[in-house]
């Protein structure tokens, strides 16, 4: 029973992780249908930034409780400033191209910027401070339940619902929704397409920032390729759970991570990576709209 | 052009230098080590950001407003002009000699360079046949296949494989590698080939990463990570050579096989096939409806460049003697995708050149070589940007009529 | 799936349709249509916008498997054949093709080559006859580059072969995509809105062009349309369509007396 909550736990706050970047997948997707390949890599840029914060604030002798409420707020804030920037270069010039033009870019995208970090920060794999300290009140439950986790999970859910709340009830999410939904309709009414496509962007790469940070922390350490897994495996998340679903994302990649938490758990871990292609390849052959998505007719 | 709009370029190339050095600062700056607690400053990156984005900048708004302007022009006159490129190419009276010149030049190529060089051609001819396979996926037929060095891995590991285990030569194996590519292409292609062009993507992506998984753990089958070494070198009637020689002899093997497959893509995309493919690539929808067979047209597309690819996998194997699974990672679809979009999709002479200005042009220039990726990065955003045809742009054959029935 | 009865249809119908209905989801796009189309005939389908008309277009070229009802070709083979849930590819072979309401040419390829494509259904060459290029092939070829030819004359677009079809004006779009559809050989010539965006002069010429085409190539036709000029001048029946039903059928001049359809008709109109 231990060894079952154990995994389910880690299942759940890698799932939460999941989710986050998802998110970014997801709701670009909704607005351009573009599967922005680079997301992976501003998540992987959140977590450099979160090292170099940590890293600085440490030497300073900062208590580390600020230092990851720090790191986060500038980890969020310089990553929105990428995806927003990542937007301007490498899509819109390529609105209304064809549909593999701005994938390709995409890809072009995610490779300049690996790159661009290992060349300014390193090859190697960099270790990351621990951030999160561990609580006294959890000691019961560490067994199976690490505070690390537990602040994950905690994290996660806060940032979810702000997500939901921005989008129900202001007007750029009204915009979004809008937008998503029939894009020259959201121009006719006066929406400013533009600024809900750069909006689009920022938010998705905050959510992937906090996340890269947190599980950079849980994790220990970081280098320049943790985007391309953590990207394709949030999408995969994005995917199952029907791509342009806000709530399919967040259920797909609970459902990631539980799948892979209970496999590697129960199966093999030899192999833990190959559950989550597995998984992604399966979708999208059998239920290509994912688990909350519609099925649409093709439009003749 | 006038002065107040290279005024114009300049204010935004300032700001847009402004806002890139505030966005890379921490990154290119900073340095922690969070075991020791030290930090290093690195203040001169910044300045170097700085100033080269400023000149980045400034020519991407000059070739933006050209690109945009070029477009205007397009729409009013209803064509475009070529580039001086594809005007050389087009011209009959230069192609000939050019070809004749270049076929001499190749084949007497090892006689007059060294080892060395004649090794990276030999590479670069891989990868031109490469790139000429995944061409006729992409290119011809449309579909964006980012798990294509999964072919290549299948042909390199069945040679390595027979070769270390039952002592299978080189010319055995190298039409079974490419059964077994065109029997992969198949097996993975049939559920997949019904998905939208961007979901088939990330498929082929995951397929891609599985098999290369699947060879760095299953130890029993593949060797896992450390690989198969002492793979045979391609015989020659029995008659033993030295390691010079083998370069020269599988160079002209590379030879061969690339005018080879020059030939077949060129073949097939000129005719009902290679049409069907275009058709595809344009509007499936459209086509389905003109009675193509989707599902067997993208089959054909698809398996046929495995083809190619697991072929190259063999030769890649018996020229390095040694195959594991690092060599089959998704940055080299990924460079194999630049040298089709580089080139021109859909142009033969496009990706040949492509997959020679991507190839050499890093092994020449060693100091860039750490900047090899960032800059085949940045290549295919430039190049989608502002020639999403390429550097050659893939001309459509004129048909001759037949007077007679015309008339 | 194909049923096969080599009897004709008793009266010489080439396609007929028997209660069909399209679901998408709780919407009932099309409920109960009866439809006939018999040799050599050309028959309009007319109606209000969002009336299904498309939809029925899509539903008997495999594009949507209808819900319910039945669909029955008579090729020219006299074999019966059913056509529901048929692919769309092999809907075209048997000898159905259509055009579309939103141009869908293939936009870098060029005019000759776009009619190129309609001849792939009725020749053969495969990969190993494209590489090796024999004297067959040759000769296939230059019959597809010639026929092609022929039909780019028919419908008056020979001097604009070599073009890229993205480049043709949009009238000449439109009969490009009438050529392409004649080259797969069709016995039943579905066109969607043939005339859309056309000015007076040229929806005259592209009806003498119908009818001129439905002569010399023995097809029967079935459009959908919105020229009403157009429609009664050039159909020999007429079904009309409201909210994804038949409410009205006969010749131009039944259907023009029907009160249903004036209402339909004037309904919309005091809508807009």
């Amino acid at each position: 029973m231990e060894y079952f909550l154990q995994l389910f736990f880690s299942g759940l706050s890698r799932g939460s992780v999941y989710a986050l970047i998802a998110l970014g997948y997801t709701m670009v997707y909704g607005i351009i249908e573009l599967i922005n390949f680079a997301h992976g890599e501003i998540y992987m840029i959140g977590a450099f930034m979160g090292l170099i914060v940590a890293g600085v604030l440490t030497a300073m002798g900062w208590p580390v409780l600020s230092i990851l409420v720090i790191a986060i707020i500038v980890s969020v804030l310089y990553s929105a400033a990428y995806g927003y920037t990542v937007e301007k270069i490498a899509y819109k010039p390529l609105r209304g191209a064809p549909r593999l033009a701005p994938l390709i870019s995409a890809i072009g995208m995610s490779i300049l910027l690996q790159n661009y970090i290992m060349l300014a920060q390193t090859p190697d794999f960099l270790p990351f401070p621990r951030l999160i300290p561990d609580l006294d009140f959890m000691e019961r439950f560490s067994m199976f339940l690490g505070t690390s986790d537990l602040f994950i999970i905690v994290t996660s859910l806060v940032v979810m619902v702000a997500l939901t709340l921005f989008i129900k009830f202001t007007r750029m999410g009204k915009a979004m929704r809008a937008t998503a939904q029939n894009r020259k309709m959201a121009m006719l009414v006066g929406v400013n397409v533009d600024q809900v496509i750069s909006a689009t962007f920022v938010i998705g790469s905050s959510l992937a920032a906090v996340g890269g940070v947190l599980i950079a922390t849980h994790v220990g350490q970081i280098n320049f390729v943790i985007g391309f897994l953590a990207g394709i495996k949030a999408f995969t998340a994005a995917v199952l759970g029907g791509i342009g679903s806000i709530p399919g994302a967040v259920l797909g990649g609970l459902v990631l991570g539980w799948t892979e938490s209970f496999a590697t758990g129960y199966v093999s871990s030899d192999y833990e990576d190959v559950f989550a292609f597995c998984l992604l390849v399966l979708i999208l052959i059998f239920r290509p709209a994912g688990l909350l998505g519609k099925q649409r007719a093709q439009k003749v | 052009m006038a002065a107040e709009n290279i005024f114009a370029h300049v204010k935004r190339a300032l700001i847009a230098a402004v806002w890139l050095a505030f966005l890379t600062a921490p990154i290119m700056v900073i340095r922690v080590d969070t075991v020791e607690k030290t930090v290093t400053w690195r203040w001169m990156h910044l300045a170097y950001m700085a100033a080269g984005s400023f000149l980045l900048a400034l020519v991407w708004y000059i070739m933006l407003e050209r690109r945009d302007r070029g477009k205007a022009n397009k729409d009013a006159e209803g064509n475009v002009k070529e580039s001086a490129l594809a005007r050389g190419f087009a011209d009959p009276k230069l192609v000939k000699p050019m070809l004749a010149f270049g076929f001499v030049a190749a084949v007497a190529f090892p006689w007059i360079f060294s080892m060395y060089q004649t090794n990276i051609l030999v590479s670069a001819l891989i990868y031109v046949v490469l790139g000429l396979g995944l061409n006729i996926t992409v290119g011809l037929a449309g579909l964006l296949d980012l798990g294509y060095v999964a072919f290549y891995a299948v042909g390199a590991y069945t040679y390595a494989l027979l070769n270390h285990h039952f002592d299978l030569g080189f010319w055995t194996v190298l039409p079974m590698g490419a059964i077994m590519g065109a029997f992969f292409g198949l097996l993975l292609g049939f559920p997949v080939l019904r998905l939208r062009g961007d979901y088939l993507a990330i498929v082929t992506l995951g397929f891609g990463q599985i098999i290369r998984l699947v060879l760095e753990n299953w130890s029993d089958f593949s060797f896992g990570p450390s690989g198969i070494a002492n793979i045979d070198r391609p015989g020659l009637f029995g008659i033993p050579y030295s390691v010079e020689q083998a370069t020269t002899y599988i160079y002209y093997i590379m030879l061969g096989l690339v005018m080879l497959t020059i030939f077949v893509t060129a073949r097939l995309k000129d005719s009902r096939i290679g049409r069907a493919w275009l058709a595809l690539r344009e509007d499936e929808i459209a086509c389905q409806a003109m009675g193509i067979d989707n599902t067997r047209a993208k089959l054909m597309a698809f398996a046929l460049g495995a083809t190619l690819a697991s072929l190259m996998g063999v030769v890649f194997a018996a020229k390095t003697t040694f195959v594991n699974p690092a060599s089959f990672t998704f940055m080299e679809s990924a460079m194999i995708l630049a040298i089709v979009v580089l080139g021109g999709m859909g142009s033969v002479v496009g990706v040949i050149l492509g997959a020679f200005l991507l190839m050499l042009l890093p092994e020449y220039m060693r100091a860039f070589s750490e900047y090899r990726m960032l800059l085949f990065g940045a290549t295919m955003i430039v190049i989608m940007v502002f020639m999403p045809k390429g550097l050659v742009r893939a001309k459509r054959k004129i048909y001759k009529i037949n007077a007679e029935t015309a008339g | 799936m194909a049923q096969t009865d080599t009897a004709q249809a008793p009266d010489g119908a080439v396609l007929s349709v028997h209660n069909m209905s399209m679901n998408f989801g709780g919407l009932r796009a099309l409920s109960e249509v009866d439809l006939e189309v018999r040799q050599g005939e050309v028959v309009a389908l007319i109606g209000p916008n969002g009336a299904g008309k498309t939809t029925f277009f899509n539903c008997i070229t495999g594009i949507y498997t209808p819900s319910e009802g039945d669909v029955f070709a008579y090729p020219r083979s006299g074999k019966k054949r059913r056509v529901n849930g048929m692919r769309t590819n092999l809907v075209c072979e048997l000898g159905m093709a259509r055009t579309f309401q939103n141009i869908r040419l293939f936009p870098s390829m060029t005019a000759l080559e776009n009619v190129m494509i309609g001849r792939h259904c009725r020749t053969k060459t495969g990969i190993l006859g494209a590489i090796l290029r024999g004297p067959g092939t040759r000769r296939e070829e230059q019959m597809v580059v010639d026929s092609s030819y022929e039909l780019l004359k028919k419908v008056g677009l020979e001097k604009m072969a070599n073009e890229y079809s993205r480049n043709l004006p949009y009238g000449a779009q439109r009969r490009l995509e009438i050529a392409r559809a004649l080259a797969t050989e069709p016995f039943l010539l579905l066109l969607d809105e043939p005339a859309a965006g056309m000015n007076p002069q040229e929806t005259l010429e592209l009806k003498e062009m119908v009818i001129r085409i439905r002569e010399e190539f023995k097809v029967s036709v079935l459009l959908i349309e919105h020229d009403m000029k157009m429609v009664m001048s050039l159909s020999d029946r007429i079904y009309v369509m409201e909210y994804g039903r038949v409410i009205s059928t006969g010749t131009p001049k039944e259907v023009g007396e029907d009160p249903q359809v004036i209402r339909a008709y004037l309904g919309e109109e005091s809508d807009a």
